[in-house]
C-alpha cells in the first residue's frame, strides 16, 4: 500500500545531504587562459589545456581561488592553509583529459554552516545547516547525443562534443549529513539553495542561474524508520535545475522510498535524474559497487597556499550577509513578515532597495513592483525588471508624491513606458495626461454632479459624509480621471458645508 | 667543417661565416641520409622547415643582427616534444597522424635562440624503457655496435649524437632516459635540476619525474644547450622560478680543487658490470689528480628507489595516458559507425599501446585503486621523501655525488626484451635523482675492458646547483680528452658512409 507524503512522513525520518555545483563567473577558466562567455558557438573558447591535448598543462586561475576562498568565508568555514588538487580518473568523451582536476582530501574551505529560516504554520523555524567542505574543480565539456529516443549516449546515431565548458572553474559545496528537518525536509532543502545563492550572487563570484547550470544541485536523500536511530540507504538526485525542483524532488523521494520501504523492497544506492513534469525521478547509474576514481593528487599543480594577509582581506571585503541584510530593510521599511517573504521570493528585494535608494517611499516601491508591475510580467512570462527599470518606476513613484499624477493616471504612464512610449515625463507629455487641480474646472464639475444628484447631495449635507462617494466618483468621471482624488473630495466637502 | 666537430667549434665557425648555417644543415641531412638506414635515430625528418629556419638565420647573420650562440646549428629533438605542425607519436602508434597545434615551450625556447632542429628522434613508446626497443617504429641501433642498443628511452637522441647526425640533442629523462643512453654512446646528457627546464609540451608520461634536458658530445655544448633551454616558465606551474646557474661558466672553469666528490655506496658493487667499475675508478681517480676529495657516502634507501619508482611512474602514466582515447586526436580504430564510443576508445587503445605501455598501466590502475593506494602508491611517496632525505644528508658532506650512470655497457638489442625485471635493472643508478627531483649528468669515461663500450660516469648535483655538475664534468672531460689524446668517439667504428 502507498503512503501519501503525510503518512510517510509520520513513519519515516528523511535525512538530507545537499552538493551544490556552482559554476564561477571568472572571465577565465580554472587551467587556462580561455573565456568561459555562456553560449558561445561550440569549440571556439579552447586551447591545447582545456582539450587535453598531449603536453598542455595546467595552471591555476588566481580569481578562480579567490571567491572560491570568499564563499569559504562567507558559509563560515576555515580556510586550509595547505590545500592540493587531486585527479579524479575515470573515462568519458566530454571529459578531455580523462581525469577531473578536483580536490579529493585536502580541500581548501571545511565546516561551515549556514542558518536557514523557512515559514511554517507554525510560524518561522530556523535550521543551521552544516557544511562540510567547498572545493574548486573543472567542469566538463557537453554532449549531445543525436538521432535515438532518449537523448542519452545509448541509442544516438552520433554524438557532438562541445568543449567551451571543459574547464570552467566549479565549486562544488557539500553539506553534512542534515537530520530531524521530518516534514519540512523539502521546504528546508529548497531554502538552503535560496540561501546560498543569495550568498553567492551577494558575493558576485557566480551568476547563480540555475536554468543555466551556473547553479546546479544534487539531492541526497535516505528514510529511516521514526524511532530506529539508523541511517537509511540514500539515493542521490543528480542536476535538480531549480528551486521549485529541490523541493519536488525531496517530496518525490521521500514518497518513493518509502512506498519501497512499505512493500518490503530495499533502497537501492544509486544517483537518479529528476524529471521536470512529474516531479519523479528515475534512475541513473547504480552505486552499489562504489566507483574507484583512483583519486591521487595532481602532480602538475603545486599545493594552494593561501597568504594569511590575503585572507583577512578578503575577509574584510565580505558583503553583509543576505539574512543580516534582509532584517535590516525590514525593519527600516517597516514591513510585515510575509510581505517581506513574498518579495523575497519574487526576487525583488534588491530591485525595490534600488527604488528606495532612488528616493522612493518603500511601501510604494514595495506595492508597485510586487503589485501592478509583477502582474503585467506574470502575465507576459517576463521578470518585471525585464519590463520596466527602476529608474522611470522611482519617477512614477515620485510624480505621484508631488501630486502631478494620481495613482489611476500612473497606471497609464507605467502601461506607456511598458509599451516603449519613452520616459514617465515623455508619456504624461504625449498622453496628455495631466491632473486637473485647477479649483474652478473642478468645482464646475462638482457643481455638475451635485444638480445630477440632489438627493445624494442632501443626504450629504445631513452628516451623511460616506454618501459623498458617488458624488466624487462622478466628478472623477466627468474630468477623465484626471482630478486628484483626495483634493475633488475636500473641495466636494466643503461646499455641503462639511 | 665536418658533422664531427662540436657545436661550439660550429657555432664559431658560423660566428666567423667560415660556413653558412644552411651548408651546415645539408650536411647533417648528408650524414643522416648516409646513416640512418642503419641507426634509425629518426622518426621524422623536418627538412623543408629545418632549410628555412636556417636560410632566415643566415640572412639575419649577414644584415649584422646579433644572434644567440647556438644560432645556425642543428638539432635533434626527441618525438616526446610537440613541435607546431611536425608529427609527435611520442614513439607510439596511437599518436600516428598528430600534428601538434603548438609549441613546447622548450622548442619555442630553441626556436628564439635560432637552434635548427632536423627532425624528431626514435624513443620507447611514451619514453617507457631503457633501449629503444618499446618504439612502435624499430628499434634504434648503437652506432658503436649496430647490434646493441643505444639505450632508452632516448636512444634515438643519443644514437644521432654518436652517430654524428646532429651535434646537439634534446632528451627528457623520468628515470635516467637521457643518462643512460649518453652513457651507452659515449655522448653527454643532462637531466637538469626537476622545474629546471619547462614541461610544457612535454607528452607526459610521470609528471612528478620528467623533465627535458640537453644531450651533446662534450660538456660545454650540453651546457650551451643548457642556457637555451632552461628558465621559469608560467605555463608550467612546477618550473622554478629561479635564475638558471650559469653553466656555461661552469663548464668552461676546468677547476675542482678543493671540491668534495662523494661515492655513494649504494651504486656499486653487485648487478655492476667489472669493467664499467674499473673505468668510474679511473676516473674517480683522475679528479683526485685534480685535487678533488673523495668522501664515501650512505645512502641506504637507495635500494628502494626502484621498487617505488616503479609504483610512482606507472601510477601517474596511467592517469596521464587516459587522454589517448580516440576521440579529439590520434588514431582511432573501429569506428565503424556501429559501435559506441567506448568501445571504439577500447579498440583504439588495444591497437594503438605497446606492450610496455600496457604493462604500465595496468601497473599504475592497480597501484592507484582503492584498498591499495596506501599500501602502493602512499608508501612509494614515503620512500621518495626518505631518498630525498638521503640526498640532503649526503650533500651535507660533500659538493656533488658520483657513480657509474649504468650498471653495464649496451647490451645486446632483444637480449632483455622478454624480461621486463632485468630491464629495469638499467636505472637502478640513475633513479634516486629522479625521485628527489635533483641534477643529474653523464659523460663518458671510457670503455669497458670487455667489451670496448663506453662507460658512462654520473654526477649529480643538488637541486638549482645544476653548476656544480658541470664544473666536475668539464674538469674531468678534460682530464680523460688529455689522457686519451682523442675524442672518446673517435674509438668508435666508422659507420658505412658516415663522414
Amino acid at each position: 500500500m502507498s503512503l501519501n507524503y503525510d503518512q510517510a512522513i509520520e513513519k519515516y525520518e528523511p535525512t538530507l545531504g545537499l552538493e551544490v555545483h556552482v559554476e564561477l563567473n571568472t572571465k577565465s577558466k580554472m587551467f587556462c587562459g580561455c573565456a568561459t562567455e555562456f553560449g558561445a558557438k561550440p569549440n571556439t573558447q579552447t586551447c591545447p589545456v582545456c582539450l587535453g591535448l598531449p603536453g598542455a598543462l595546467p595552471v591555476v586561475n588566481k580569481k578562480a581561488i579567490e571567491s572560491t576562498i570568499l564563499i569559504g568565508l562567507a558559509l563560515n568555514c576555515s580556510i586550509a592553509p595547505y590545500s592540493r588538487f587531486a585527479r579524479k580518473n575515470y573515462f568519458y568523451p566530454d571529459m578531455p583529459k580523462n581525469f577531473q582536476t578536483s580536490q579529493y582530501d585536502e580541500p581548501i574551505c571545511t565546516n561551515g554552516y549556514l542558518d536557514v529560516e523557512i515559514e511554517t504554520d507554525e510560524g518561522s523555524k530556523s535550521f543551521k545547516i552544516e557544511i562540510e567542505r567547498v572545493h574548486m574543480e573543472e567542469d566538463t565539456g557537453k554532449s549531445l547525443h543525436v538521432g535515438g529516443n532518449t537523448g542519452r549516449i545509448h541509442g544516438a546515431d552520433y554524438s557532438l562534443l562541445d568543449y567551451n565548458r571543459a574547464g570552467i572553474p566549479l565549486v562544488e559545496i557539500v553539506t553534512k549529513i542534515i537530520p530531524k528537518t521530518g516534514k519540512y525536509a523539502p521546504q528546508v532543502a529548497r531554502a538552503y539553495v535560496a540561501a546560498l545563492r543569495d550568498i553567492l550572487r551577494g558575493l558576485q563570484v557566480s551568476d547563480v542561474k540555475m536554468e543555466q547550470g551556473s547553479l546546479r544541485c544534487d539531492v541526497n536523500l535516505s528514510l529511516s524508520r521514526v524511532g530506529s536511530g539508523k541511517l537509511g540507504t540514500r539515493s542521490e538526485t543528480k542536476n535538480v535545475n531549480s528551486l521549485r525542483s529541490v523541493e519536488r524532488a525531496v517530496t518525490g523521494e521521500i514518497i518513493r522510498q518509502s512506498d519501497r520501504l512499505e512493500q518490503g523492497e530495499r533502497i537501492i544506492q544509486e544517483t537518479r535524474h529528476f524529471l521536470e513534469e512529474s516531479g519523479q525521478t528515475r534512475p541513473g547509474r547504480s552505486k552499489e559497487q562504489a566507483e574507484d576514481y583512483r583519486y591521487f593528487p595532481e602532480p602538475d599543480l603545486v599545493p594552494v597556499v593561501p597568504d594569511s594577509k590575503w585572507i583577512e582581506e578578503l575577509k574584510k571585503t565580505l558583503p553583509e550577509k543576505p539574512a543580516d541584510r534582509r532584517k535590516r530593510l525590514q525593519s527600516a521599511w517597516s514591513v510585515p513578515d510575509k510581505e517581506m517573504a513574498a518579495m523575497v521570493n519574487a526576487e525583488l528585494l534588491d530591485t525595490v532597495e534600488q527604488t528606495v535608494l532612488l528616493g522612493a517611499d518603500a511601501t510604494k516601491a514595495r506595492s508597485w513592483w510586487l503589485g501592478e508591475i509583477s502582474r503585467i510580467a506574470n502575465d507576459r512570462n517576463v521578470f518585471p525588471t525585464d519590463l520596466i527599470s527602476v529608474k522611470d518606476v522611482a519617477e512614477i513613484i515620485a510624480l505621484i508624491a508631488k501630486g502631478e499624477l494620481t495613482d489611476k493616471l500612473a497606471r497609464q504612464v507605467l502601461e506607456g513606458v511598458i509599451s516603449g512610449e519613452g520616459s514617465p515625463v515623455d508619456v504624461i507629455t504625449k498622453r496628455g495626461l495631466k491632473v486637473v487641480s485647477d479649483d474652478s474646472q473642478l468645482m464646475k464639475a462638482i457643481e455638475d454632479a451635485i444638480a445630477a444628484s440632489p438627493d445624494t447631495a442632501e443626504r450629504v449635507r445631513g452628516g451623511n459624509i460616506p454618501a459623498a462617494g458617488a458624488l466624487i466618483g462622478a466628478v472623477m468621471k466627468a474630468t477623465g480621471g484626471q482630478a486628484d482624488a483626495a483634493k475633488v473630495r475636500e473641495l466636494l466637502l466643503k461646499h455641503l458645508g462639511q | 667543417m665536418s658533422v664531427r666537430n662540436s657545436a661550439s667549434q660550429m657555432a664559431a665557425a658560423l660566428a666567423n661565416k667560415e660556413i653558412s648555417s644552411v651548408e651546415l644543415t645539408n650536411q647533417h641531412y648528408e650524414q643522416i641520409q648516409a646513416v640512418d638506414k642503419d641507426v634509425n635515430a629518426f622518426l621524422y625528418l623536418d627538412k623543408e622547415g629545418a632549410i628555412a629556419q636556417a636560410t632566415e638565420i643566415d640572412k639575419k647573420r649577414s644584415a649584422g643582427e646579433k644572434l644567440a650562440p647556438l644560432a645556425g646549428v642543428p638539432l635533434a629533438l626527441k618525438d616526446v616534444l610537440t613541435q607546431k605542425g611536425v608529427p609527435t607519436t611520442c614513439g607510439s602508434k596511437i599518436l600516428q597522424g598528430w600534428r601538434p597545434p603548438y609549441d613546447s615551450t622548450v622548442v619555442s625556447k630553441l626556436k628564439s635562440a635560432g637552434v635548427i632542429i632536423l627532425g624528431k628522434t626514435n624513443m620507447d613508446e611514451f619514453a617507457m624503457g631503457s633501449s629503444t626497443e618499446n618504439s612502435a617504429y624499430g628499434p634504434t641501433h648503437n652506432p658503436w655496435d649496430l647490434s646493441r642498443i643505444p639505450g632508452g628511452s632516448g636512444g634515438g637522441s643519443s644514437a644521432a649524437l654518436a652517430s654524428f647526425e646532429a651535434p646537439l640533442a634534446i632528451g627528457t629523462d623520468t628515470g635516467g632516459s637521457i643518462r643512460q643512453p649518453a652513457a651507452v654512446t659515449g655522448t653527454v646528457g643532462v637531466k637538469p635540476t626537476y622545474g629546471g627546464v619547462s614541461r610544457y609540451g612535454l607528452v607526459a608520461f610521470s609528471s612528478s619525474l620528467d623533465q627535458a634536458g640537453p644531450c651533446a658530445r662534450t660538456v660545454l655544448d650540453t651546457a650551451l644547450l643548457h642556457q637555451v633551454i632552461a628558465g621559469f616558465d608560467p605555463k608550467d606551474s612546477t618550473s622554478i622560478n629561479q635564475a638558471v646557474p650559469d653553466v656555461v661558466a661552469a663548464a668552461k672553469k676546468q677547476d675542482v680543487k678543493g671540491m668534495k666528490i662523494g661515492i655513494v655506496k649504494q651504486l656499486s658493487g653487485n648487478g655492476y658490470q667489472k669493467g664499467v667499475e674499473n673505468k668510474f675508478n679511473e676516473a674517480v681517480s683522475e679528479l683526485v689528480k685534480l685535487g678533488a676529495e673523495i668522501v664515501e657516502v650512505s645512502c641506504p634507501n637507495f635500494e628502494y628507489a626502484l621498487a617505488a619508482y616503479y609504483l610512482i611512474a606507472p601510477s601517474e602514466c596511467s592517469s596521464n595516458l587516459a587522454r589517448f582515447d580516440s576521440i579529439r586526436f590520434g588514431l582511432r580504430v573501429g569506428d565503424d559507425g556501429t559501435k559506441g564510443a567506448e568501445e571504439v576508445m577500447n579498440l583504439t587503445r588495444q591497437a594503438g599501446f605497446g606492450r610496455e605501455v600496457k604493462r604500465r598501466i595496468i601497473l599504475g590502475t592497480y597501484a592507484l585503486s582503492s584498498g591499495y593506494y596506501d599500501a602502493y602508491y602512499g608508501s612509494a611517496q614515503k620512500v621518495r621523501t626518505l631518498i630525498k632525505q638521503d640526498f640532503e644528508s649526503a650533500f651535507e658532506k660533500c659538493d656533488v655525488l658520483v657513480s657509474p650512470t649504468a650498471p653495464t655497457t649496451a647490451f645486446k638489442i632483444g637480449e632483455k626484451a622478454n624480461d621486463p625485471l632485468a630491464m629495469y635493472l638499467n636505472d637502478i643508478a640513475t633513479i634516486p635523482v629522479n625521485m628527489a627531483g635533483i641534477g643529474g649528468m653523464s659523460l663518458p669515461c671510457g670503455l669497458a675492458e670487455e667489451d670496448n663500450l663506453p662507460v658512462g660516469f654520473q654526477i649529480m648535483s643538488p637541486a638549482m646547483k645544476d653548476d656544480r655538475m658541470y664544473l666536475v664534468g668539464g674538469a674531468l672531460e678534460a682530464a680523460l680528452l688529455s689522457k686519451w689524446g682523442k675524442p672518446i668517439l673517435d674509438f668508435a667504428p666508422k659507420l658505412a658512409g658516415s663522414k
